[in-house]
């Protein structure tokens, strides 16, 4: 689950890392406000789940309260689209009025879960402000990471080596150090699967700052902590990826006109490259797992129905536990609601999967079933569009 | 022969009264797994289909059955808790089953388990393992698509697993071992361990390794096969029209310098030697098409 840069940065306060002064608007009226009392000059940024805002127009330095009153009329309610939205962009429902920082340097600081190191990374580099990737691709001598042993946890020795790395200046090693130490605590007790504050910057008076913070929190881990599931901002997920989420299924909205529905993830991957071999795209990744029934596969189903630009579906079901002819009555139940009947290509195998093959060829649905993974291609392509 | 499992398995499961472990525990026991115990704190005293015992710990259960694997179907936030209990009692082998352990329960799972490198676990987020000669299933995998045979199977996922495993035998090929190592960021027991395993194994002929995109352990697998294995080894990887950044930290890949895109780790496996199966509807017909040549 992702936060916005108001929620990350209230959470690294409170872990006392030092973030610029302001509060959050939701209105213009209240931006303004917030824009008096830090004195008039103020940094007007949207609150969306997206990088590229500054590019995108969603940053907007003020120098006073009446320009930050109509920068925040400006955002709010609005669409921001930046290189990570899509063409639709993400909605604005509030902006984060700040004091400007007067910057000498910017910094990055990230932490993150490798699978292969089995452990937390953090990340560091004296160019910061950019994307990190872009930094380990121009120059990876700048970046610099280390894994703290999970038995002893953060280490003050690991904070001065990375700060030493950074070339900071030694007045600011201990801060860097602490500052480090306090994101890193942050990252465990919230269990976090991203903390990113880029960029950290040096102030022009010598001080250390978190002008940008991202926090990602690990969806499994959601359940011990009560308190953020209640910073979740749904307007910012797309509409179809939320909906599927009440069903209990995996989905990921793409951009074809191929419709998926497939048990297992692998499978549902597997799945997908065919329709891409099948010279089209899929309209999406789901995967309904192993324990859903019949409402969950109508749900599910009903979701890709309802996308005006999905024209053909692949349905690939290797029953196990799952059994296939509940998820054929599933289909069949989500079709019948919405009054349509759709072409579908249909590969069933394992548990009841006779069952199933019957309860759709006598549906009145356009079915093309096939027996074997190598025949969905080309039914596919007979499909056509 | 197998790796990891075989006829002398002693199984025990944990949450063997709950409606999933039930079910599976009865499975693995009819298709000839020695199921010998089940826990579940609380029933202990009781038996498992009037047969087996079950007990409150695992400790208990090994000092009285001799168990030696455990299957654990125990939900997510619990089942770390699950898996430190069965390595501090001894057991050898570990399968956790559940999906959505957090990624941090299981960087001290990992932690813990370094300091006993006898220990074997399998997952999490994954369907078990299956010597289908030995006859033990450990695991949530149908049986009936398994055949004895010589061709020792890794994949990170399920169903698709299921899948190649019953392509192989429609292709009469049957199988030594087959394990599925798991879909998380965090496994116990990695593509590199299980092929070195394989490759130890004289009757296990070639491997069939099923991948996908997201981490480098593919690339790692690769790495192995390039420098030490001896045996043919056959990749599909899946994922090619995946989207990135999709419960991914972003990060991730600037650590290892490598994409967790399929085209490289397709690359690497090719690079490495491997047979690469150009789709997956042709797992079984690709592995036919060598070993039969090879036989010839």
């Amino acid at each position: 689950m992702k936060l916005h840069e108001y929620q990350a940065k209230a959470i690294l306060a409170s872990y006392g890392i030092p973030v610029p002064r302001g509060g959050v608007a939701s209105t213009p009226a209240e931006a303004r406000q917030i824009a008096q009392d830090l004195g008039g000059k103020a940094v007007v940024k949207a609150q969306v789940h997206a990088g590229g805002r500054g590019k995108a127009g969603g940053i907007k330095l003020v120098s006073s309260p009446q320009e930050a009153e109509s920068a925040a009329a400006s955002l709010i309610g609005r669409h921001l689209i930046t290189y990570q939205t899509g063409p639709q962009g993400v909605p604005v429902g509030k902006v984060l009025v700040e004091e400007p920082a007067a910057v000498a340097k910017e910094l990055y600081l990230g932490i993150v879960v490798d699978g292969s190191v089995g452990s937390p990374v953090i990340i560091v580099s004296e160019a910061g402000g950019v994307e990190i990737e872009e930094v380990a691709r121009t120059s990876p001598e700048k970046l610099h990471t280390l894994a703290p042993d999970p038995a002893v946890g953060f280490q003050g020795f690991y904070g001065r080596r990375l700060a030493y790395a950074m070339n900071l200046p030694a007045d600011l090693i201990r801060p860097a150090t602490d500052l480090m130490g306090n994101l890193y605590r942050l990252f465990i007790e919230k269990d976090c699967s991203l903390a990113e504050i880029n960029p950290l910057v040096i102030t022009q008076d010598n001080r250390l700052l978190a002008l940008d913070a991202k926090l990602n929190l690990e969806d499994d881990a959601l359940f011990r902590h009560r308190d953020l599931q209640a910073l979740r901002d749904a307007t910012q997920e797309d509409s179809q990826e939320a909906e599927a989420e009440k069903f209990d299924v995996s989905f990921v909205h793409l951009d074809g006109d191929v419709g998926c529905l497939v048990n297992g993830a692998g499978l549902a991957m597997a799945t997908m490259d065919l329709v891409k071999a099948a010279g089209a795209d899929p309209a999406n990744f789901l995967d309904v797992g192993g324990m859903a029934d019949e409402a969950k596969i109508k749900g599910a189903f009903s979701i890709m129905l309802r996308d005006p630009k999905v024209r053909r579906f692949l349905i690939n079901v290797f029953g196990g536990i799952l059994r296939c002819d509940m998820v054929a009555n599933g289909v069949v139940a989500a079709c019948k609601e919405a009054g349509v009947r759709p072409s579908l290509v249909v590969r069933m195998r394992g548990t009841n999967a006779d069952m199933g093959r019957q309860i759709l060829r006598e549906s009145g649905l356009n079915v093309t079933l096939v027996d074997e993974m190598a025949q969905i291609s080309s039914a596919l392509r007979q499909l056509g569009k | 022969m197998s790796i990891l499992v075989n006829s002398s398995t002693r199984l025990l499961v944990q949450g063997i009264t709950g409606r999933e472990g039930g079910f599976h525990a009865k499975r693995c026991w009819e298709y000839g797994t020695n199921l010998v115990a089940g826990v579940t704190p609380g029933r202990g005293g009781t038996f498992f289909e009037e047969k087996v015992p079950v007990f409150n710990t695992v400790e208990e259960a090994v000092r009285k059955t001799g168990a030696n694997c455990a299957l654990a179907f125990v939900p997510a936030p619990f089942a770390a808790d699950a898996i430190l209990e069965a390595a501090d009692a001894g057991i050898q082998v570990i399968v956790s089953i559940a999906e959505g352990i957090p990624v941090l329960d299981m960087m001290r799972v990992k932690r813990y388990l370094r300091n006993k490198p006898r220990i074997r676990l399998i997952g999490p987020n994954c369907p078990g393992l299956i010597s289908p000669g030995e006859k033990c299933k450990v695991g949530i995998m149908p049986g009936d698509i398994h055949r004895p045979g010589r061709i020792g199977v890794v994949s990170r996922s399920g169903t698709l697993t299921y899948e190649s495993v019953a392509q192989l035998t429609a292709a009469g090929l049957g199988q030594s071992t087959c394990v599925g190592v798991g879909g998380d960021p965090i496994i116990g027991t990695t593509q590199v361990e299980l092929l070195k395993k394989f490759n130890e194994d004289p009757e296990t002929d070639a491997v069939v390794l099923i991948g996908e995109i997201g981490g480098t352990r593919e690339q790692e697998a690769a790495a192995y096969i390039k420098r030490s294995m001896k045996k043919p080894v056959f990749a599909l990887i899946v994922g090619q029209t995946a989207p990135s950044g999709k419960r991914m930290g972003h990060a991730g890949a600037i650590i290892t310098g490598t994409a967790s895109r399929a085209e490289d780790k397709i690359k690497a496996l090719k690079d490495a030697g491997c047979h690469i199966i150009p789709s997956p509807g042709e797992i079984g017909a690709t592995v036919k098409r060598v070993m039969g040549a090879r036989k010839r």
